[in-house]
């Protein structure tokens, strides 16, 4: 069987077109780059300052500045633009309603007003910046999980949550969990299309009907998934066992994490560009924009 | 009803850095009746090729046509293909889910529309042709033996009365005793209702006794096509592409090297014994 550890680009393990290939669950993009090989420590933080600053953004500068930024990190990424732009798709109804909501609804000097709705000059400035703080925040943290793979980022998260230990959190047993259950989903993805199949053959219809009849007609196949995952999970438990696995104490890791030149770089620029950005809130342009 | 494949290509993956061409230009007919073997090699391409025998996947290029009609024309009854053409994945234990036997076979009747009364009519036919007794009907299928299970799995397609019934990798993980035991029951259920079967596998022992026509399939291609005893006569070649001739095979190589006159030709340990107490009686 074809194991793609961890989702590989794209939805691999799907074969089939017009089954469940649209489910797209993972997006890591295999390339070289500095921002690839990084500590996923530091594409987290990073990550979270980003998103951070873009609230302390004020004013159009701010916003020009966060967008040089981003841009200049997709391009060192190797990522192409338009895996960002997929990433983005998923928001398009919330970012409409955001536009849509801010533009009328914002109090203030009206520009234009149909029937009862006004738009407020305020308004069209709420709306652009809201629109441009949610794109930015989908593309960064986008950004993150297409350089990063799965299982580098919750070896990352587990390292960073390690003083929550002091307070009693299984923070190794957490990642270890997040771990499995993301290894888990190309397989169960894999299971699903091998059940699917079996039942359409045996003339199983998940297509026709009220909604009633297709949600029975999802029990041939989740039943079996189910079983399947119970049987597997049951499984790994004992060869884990087998390999006498006790959890976070005293573990050590085949590729431990470390800070490089390069994580330190990024560090660098991060903090030259929150700077910036908090200098940014100082500049008063000409225009009211 | 005969199947016919006229230059069947199937890209994974179509269009990216990692297209995989599962099926490379396959073109055969299957006539009614035949029992064939389809073998080869894990990733030659055998599962996805019964895969497109029932409409499951698409060719990429290619067409294939069921009784001269082209399956992938849009007004043709996917269903109705898919009970006449039974396929049996593998493992299909995995597939059970009713809460008992009786009820999971009923299912793929139940579903070509069948009135109930036909359909326990069919249910109950089935499970007796792959030999479950009665008194595992009312039990869950997930209490019985791995065998078991897989006989409750092939009588759950078997119940959609197909013409032509595909197994794929019908033995994988069951014990020599529940290999023979299933690989027997086909080879009898074939005589009893006539239809053409397609075993498919990666080991030849389990199919040369049975097949009339051995399929050999290597990346993607078909590689030989015609009986198993002409087939087996290429059988340094079957190991450069990981596969073996049954073991007699290499006996009446090694015999007719030595000097004996037996056939190489023989393909069951039964023909073998038969053909070497010939030659001693002569």
């Amino acid at each position: 069987m074809r194991y793609y550890v961890l989702c590989g680009r794209d939805d691999s393990f799907c074969r089939d077109e017009n089954m469940i290939r649209e489910i797209t669950l993972g997006q890591y993009y295999q390339a070289d780059s500095v921002i690839h090989r990084m500590d996923p420590r530091t594409k987290i933080v990073g990550t979270l300052v980003f998103i951070v600053s873009l609230f302390l953004v004020k004013n159009m500068v701010g916003y020009a500045v966060a967008a040089v930024f981003l841009a200049s990190v997709i391009l060192i990424s190797k990522v192409p633009f338009k895996y960002m732009v997929k990433g983005m798709k998923a928001i398009v109804l919330l970012l409409l309603i955001t536009i849509l909501f801010n533009m009328f609804l914002t109090p203030g000097e009206t520009l234009v007003s149909v029937w009862k709705l006004r738009i407020t000059k305020e308004g069209v400035r709420q709306a652009v910046f809201m629109a441009l703080r949610l794109s930015f925040l989908i593309i960064g943290s986008s950004l993150m999980t297409l350089t990063t793979t799965p299982n580098n980022l919750t070896d990352g998260l587990e390292k960073l949550l390690k003083p929550l230990r002091l307070f009693r959190v299984p923070v190794h047993e957490i990642a270890m969990i997040m771990s499995i259950a993301l290894r888990f989903i190309p397989i169960l993805l894999d299971e699903t299309d091998k059940i699917m199949k079996a039942q359409l053959a045996r003339g199983a219809d998940f297509e026709s009907g009220n909604l009633i009849k297709k949600a029975k007609s999802m029990v041939p196949i989740l039943v079996p998934l189910f079983i399947s995952a119970f049987r597997r999970a049951n499984d790994l438990a004992m060869a884990m066992e087998a390999r006498c696995y006790r959890g976070g104490e005293h573990r050590t890791k085949m590729k431990p994490l470390s800070y490089r030149r390069q994580d330190l770089a990024a560090y660098l620029t991060l903090a030259v560009f929150v700077t910036v950005i908090v200098f940014t809130r100082r500049v008063v342009l000409p225009f009211s924009f | 009803m005969a199947i016919i494949l006229d230059h069947v290509s199937h890209a994974y993956e179509k269009g990216t850095a990692m297209q995989v061409m599962a099926l490379d230009d396959i073109s055969f007919i299957i006539p009614d009746g035949q029992f064939i073997g389809l073998i080869g090699h894990t990733g030659s391409g055998k599962s996805t090729l019964v895969q497109h025998l029932n409409g499951l996947l698409a060719p990429t290029s290619g067409n294939i046509y069921c009784d001269g009609k082209d399956i992938h024309d849009e007004d043709y009854p996917k269903k109705e293909l898919r009970s006449r053409v039974g396929l049996v994945f593998q493992y299909p234990e995995h597939q059970l889910f009713e809460v008992d036997v009786f009820k999971d076979v009923c299912f793929g009747p139940k579903n070509l529309g069948l009135p109930p009364k036909e359909v326990e009519l069919r249910a109950y036919e089935a499970l007796k042709l792959v030999g479950i007794e009665d008194e595992y009907f009312y039990q869950s299928p997930f209490d019985l033996s791995g065998g078991q299970k897989r006989r409750v799995a092939i009588a759950g397609v078997l119940a959609m009365k197909p013409q032509v019934l595909i197994l794929d990798e019908p033995t994988a993980g069951l014990d020599p005793k529940g290999r023979d035991e299933i690989l027997q029951q086909i080879a009898s259920l074939k005589k009893k209702t006539g239809m053409t079967v397609i075993l498919v596998s990666h080991s030849m022992e389990d199919v040369a006794e049975y097949v009339e026509r051995l399929i050999v399939m290597n990346h993607g291609r078909v590689l030989f096509d015609d009986t198993p005893g002409a087939v087996f006569a290429h059988y340094e070649e079957l190991e450069k592409i990981g596969l073996a001739a049954p073991q007699v095979t290499y006996i009446m190589h090694e015999l007719n090297k030595a000097g004996f006159a037996v056939r190489t030709d023989v393909t069951t340990i039964d023909e073998a014994r038969d053909e070497i107490l010939r030659l001693v009686r002569a």
